[in-house]
């Protein structure tokens, strides 16, 4: 199949729901096209070029739901994936907990989730883009590896109450690690767009062969509790978590950071700092995301922590009619308020501290507390009176993002930055963080 | 489609985050198309002959082609409801080409002549892209073609032929007898991976294989009202390369300890009933001191820490720096192999690569180059001795042939080195859970994995479980809760004190490793005896917000 217009994605869908026998029937079509390159020992390693597509038919009988999917686009192929739906819904158990589809929504005006220039990005394109980030870090006598992936796509939706969605969307994702030839330094840069033409493949590689140089021959200090500045790319691995912990259902279930004895929940009480504000927003020019959800409901900017008070939480259609409140669907992504300053102002403002790269392996210790361990890596560094001072043995750290957040000392500039660990966008500023626990020292460069 | 679609249109949404690392994309079926038994393989010949071809009249100097149609069925269910049962199938082909010394890669779900040719052709093209971008030439390790073979895992019954009722039935009593036991809340699931292999190579090799793996799981919440304090307890079952045959327990497989524990076969609703009462008994446990204790560790615990610590540092792909921009690199470099003298642990440890290990998650006749698979020694009385290499890789340890080591977790993904299984050899004196229990003064019984973190050369690793019991002058004395011990592992594996004798070896295993970029997830066993190690720095996990 190829890339479909809107209303080409509408007149395969209303064909789609034309061969439907069912009480309800709903369509979703996706497709997407990109590829990736990947490079380690400053040599190509592997590469590949990936096309998808997918039509997922749901058809319901009362309570009773069935889904099929395929990737052929041909009238048989069709007519077949809805008669197929269909007898599964048949066969299924009924579920009480199931939602009858959406009627027609109203969504915000499309946001810019598409950048024809990244949906040009080719096989040349990406190995010229790792030859620059090879020069690098062949000029710096370095070792890279790194990898580059982009994508482009749409996706819509159409169902038998008359709802219809569509959207496009591109990505482009690169990260690098680069090494000393001897194993002694390490440094790292990551970057995530919608329009290609933001990303500097060279400059990004320049970072991460300036963190590799400058962290050889790290020092140990004694773990205990410290000052951090979290740079974006180690602050997001801890904020996803509260990003993604906003569950109304397991709140209110008593299995979550947000839970209260007797199924009271945290909403509306102040648990972090009030310089503390996160929402999402699918209009926001850094990161935009689309203005509907997979299950078509309407997304919306929504306040999630605000000045340090929890504000909302998330719901699935189910729990929303079962607690009478509005249907709030789980954020696409979150952005995170920041200050003014520059990371380098940051740092220039810092008595004693760890500056931090990234963040990696991060692991839930307690649900109940959101206690999250991990460790630091690729540049980490001591501060002294403003300045960089020397590298720094990695930590690992036992540390709660909540309790994080009340130790609060500054933020700066917030930036649009990939997770490590999700993949996910977000935009997060750095932040300066007082009494952060580093429980134990690790040998890993 | 995107994971997360999936996840949602397939209804596995609040599943999804117990399966993470699962490749779970795929075209929806029936259970009854599941049972269909695909192209035959004249069928899958003529194709694999149609892509070799291709690439061969391109330019390519070597060429693989897997043709793959890859099954899974996942049954979810929660408290008394069933929340879906779904089947997927994946079904197409993936070309890998040597040309100008540059590898490429492509994959089509459209098995047409044309659109197969097109593909090798686009492989082709890739790797002459990137032949501008090599150090120097992929040098391949030998392999003689076997011509037409097959395998088979040995299961006794294919688990995807079993009633779809009879599998929703086991699931609802399972939950039924957790929450009589005490549980608030529990999600379990059945889930089963079946994978139809055909590769090809220009080294004239023609492989099919038919491998099955089954994961039965559950996940139980205890919640005190009065506090609002909640804990959980994870089922204990061991993810198997079996069929429904695991799912019987014969009572020769259970071994009584604090709780019972699983060998080959599996009892979920015994385990469920468990779960529920010592979820509420983590409630009421002792909240851990912190400090040094000696550990004695289940095989359901101790597989992940020898999976963290020893299967991903003998990776040789890690140690030549492949992976340092995602996984990391490995704290075992080449010179610590090449001293025979690196004492990765003490005498006593023993560990072996073993590809073939009946029940295993790795067992496979030949790996996803065509390599037949065997077993090896790792670590040998304490010595690191081996790694884990595939064809490109085994001249820099001077093979002269693989290992075995190759894998893709679907026909569009392209093949890289993961792990075989990976185990610990039992010890060679008899010896019972309960004789190294009563070897230890201060300690900890941990069964069961939990949370689990290690640093990107393999050196520090925080690993937490499911059950923990206090040991006090040789006795078990209670159970504690908030343990978690984190260590160095070099300094870990030279402090092991004594293994449990081969009666105790059992398996335990990962359902979706992942590695590589893009991620690709791999289904890995290790096996142990339980194990005593000495004086471990143990963390108290507790703590207050809000």
């Amino acid at each position: 199949m190829p890339f479909l217009t809107e209303e080409q994605a509408k007149a395969l869908m209303t064909k789609v729901l034309s061969y439907s026998k069912a009480d309800e029937c709903e369509v979703n079509l996706s497709f997407s096209d990109g590829g990736n390159i990947r490079y380690a020992r400053n040599a190509v390693s592997t590469s590949g070029a990936i096309g998808q597509s997918s039509l997922v038919v749901s058809s319901a009988y009362g309570k009773k739901l069935g889904v099929a999917t395929i990737n052929e686009f041909d009238d048989a192929s069709l007519e077949k994936v809805v008669r197929r739906a269909e007898e599964l819904a048949h066969l299924a158990p009924e579920n009480p907990e199931y939602m009858p589809m959406l009627g027609p929504q109203v969504y915000a005006a499309p946001t810019k989730t598409f950048e024809p220039a990244t949906a040009a990005i080719d096989a040349k394109f990406r190995a010229d883009a790792t030859q620059q980030s090879l020069k690098v870090s062949e000029d710096n006598k370095l070792v890279a590896a790194g990898y580059l992936e982009n994508s482009a796509g749409f996706n819509a939706m159409m169902n038998s109450h008359g709802l219809f969605a569509y959207n496009t969307s591109t990505n482009v994702n690169f990260s690098v690690t680069l090494r000393s030839p001897d194993g002694k330094g390490s440094g790292y840069a990551t970057k995530g767009y919608t329009n290609v033409a933001q990303l500097d493949v060279a400059a990004a590689t320049r970072v991460a062969a300036q963190k590799a140089a400058a962290s050889v021959d790290a020092r140990a200090l004694e773990p205990g509790k410290y000052t951090v500045i979290l740079e974006p790319a180690a602050g997001v691995v801890l904020l996803e978590y509260i990003g993604q912990g906003m569950d109304a259902r397991s709140t209110d279930e008593g299995r979550s950071f947000l839970s209260k004895p007797g199924g009271a929940s945290k909403l509306g009480e102040k648990l972090m700092d009030e310089r503390v504000t996160i929402y999402s927003d699918p209009a926001n020019s850094i990161l935009p995301t689309s203005v509907w959800t997979g299950d078509g409901r309407p997304q919306e900017k929504v306040t999630w922590v605000d000045k340090g008070v929890i504000k909302n939480l998330s719901y699935s259609r189910y729990w929303a009619e079962k607690k009478k409140v509005k249907a709030v669907p789980g954020p696409d992504a979150f952005i995170m308020d920041g200050g003014n300053q520059t990371l380098e102002q940051l740092i220039a403002s810092t008595e004693k501290g760890i500056l931090v790269t990234r963040l990696w392996y991060i692991r839930m210790v307690d649900p109940q507390s959101l206690l999250l361990t991990g460790l630091t890596r690729d540049g980490t560094f001591y501060i002294e009176n403003g300045k960089i001072k020397f590298p720094v043995k990695n930590f690992r750290f036992n540390e709660s993002p909540v309790i994080m957040l009340n130790n609060l000392d500054a933020l700066g500039i917030p930036e649009r930055v990939v997770s490590g660990e999700s993949f996910q966008h977000a935009v997060v500023p750095p932040m300066r963080i007082r009494d952060f626990t580093f429980s134990s020292l690790s040998d890993a460069i | 489609m995107k994971r997360r679609d999936f996840l949602n249109y397939s209804g596995l949404g609040a599943a999804g985050m117990f399966l993470q690392g699962m490749p779970m994309v795929g075209n929806i079926i029936s259970a009854e198309e599941a049972l269909n038994p695909g192209a035959d393989t004249a069928k899958k010949k003529q194709m694999a002959d149609v892509a070799l071809n291709a690439a061969r009249s391109k330019g390519a100097t070597y060429a693989d082609v897997r043709i793959g149609r890859y099954l899974n069925q996942f049954t979810v269910t929660r408290e008394d409801k069933v929340q879906n049962i779904v089947n997927t199938e994946s079904y197409g082909l993936g070309i890998r080409v040597i040309a100008n010394g540059s590898w490429g890669f492509a994959a089509t779900d459209q098995l047409d002549n044309d659109s197969i040719a097109k593909a090798a052709a686009m492989a082709v093209s890739i790797a002459k892209e990137n032949a501008r971008l090599l150090k120097e030439p992929v040098q391949l390790a030998p392999q003689k073609g076997y011509g037409e073979v097959s395998w088979k895992t040995p299961i006794e019954k294919n688990a995807f032929e079993v009633p779809i009722k009879e599998k929703v039935d086991l699931l609802l009593g399972v939950n039924d007898a957790a929450m009589k036991a005490g549980a608030n809340y529990i999600t379990s699931l059945l889930f089963l991976v079946n994978e139809q292999k055909y590769f090809a190579s220009t080294d004239g090799s023609y492989i099919d294989q038919d491998i099955h793996r089954i994961w039965p799981a559950f996940f139980v919440t205890k919640i005190d009202a009065a506090t609002g304090k909640f804990e959980t307890r994870n089922s204990l079952s061991a993810p198997s390369g079996m069929g429904w045959e695991y799912m019987s327990a014969k009572p020769a497989d259970k071994i009584k300890s604090v709780t019972t524990l699983y060998r080959n076969s599996y009892d979920m609703l015994e385990d469920a009933k468990l779960a529920g009462q010592q979820a509420g008994d983590k409630l009421k446990a002792k909240s851990v001191e912190p400090g040094k204790y000696d550990l004695i560790l289940d095989p359901s615990h101790l597989w992940l820490t020898i999976h963290e610590s020893v299967g991903h540092p003998t990776e040789l792909d890690r140690v030549l720096g492949y992976e340092a921009n995602f996984a990391g690199t490995s704290f075992l470099t080449l010179d610590k192999w090449q001293s025979k003298k690196f004492n990765f642990g003490n005498k006593l440890v023993n560990i072996k690569a073993d590809r073939l290990q009946p029940g295993s998650l790795g067992a496979m006749g030949y790996d996803d180059e065509g390599v037949k698979c065997g077993q090896w020694d790792i670590i040998k009385d304490g010595i690191l001795v081996n790694y884990q290499t595939i064809r490109d890789q085994a001249h820099i340890l001077g093979l002269n042939a693989s290992q075995g080591c190759c894998y893709a977790d679907s026909w569009s993904s392209v093949q890289f080195q993961r792990m075989p299984n990976i185990s610990l050899q039992p010890g060679k004196e008899k010896k019972s859970i309960d004789d190294l229990i009563k070897n230890v003064e201060k300690g900890i019984y941990i069964i069961g994995d939990g949370s689990f973190s290690i640093d990107q050369q393999r050196y520090n690793f925080q690993f937490g479980g499911q059950l923990f019991y206090e040991i006090k002058n040789g006795k078990i004395a209670g159970m504690l809760k908030d343990v978690a011990y984190q260590s160095n592992t070099q300094e870990f594996w030279n402090s092991v004190g004594a293994i449990a004798d081969a009666s105790d070896y059992r398996l335990g295993g990962a359902f979706g490793d992942g590695k590589g970029q893009p991620p690709q997830s791999n289904s890995v066993s290790h096996g142990s005896a339980t194990t005593h190690f000495k004086n471990a720095n143990v963390i108290n996990t507790a703590r207050k917000i809000g």
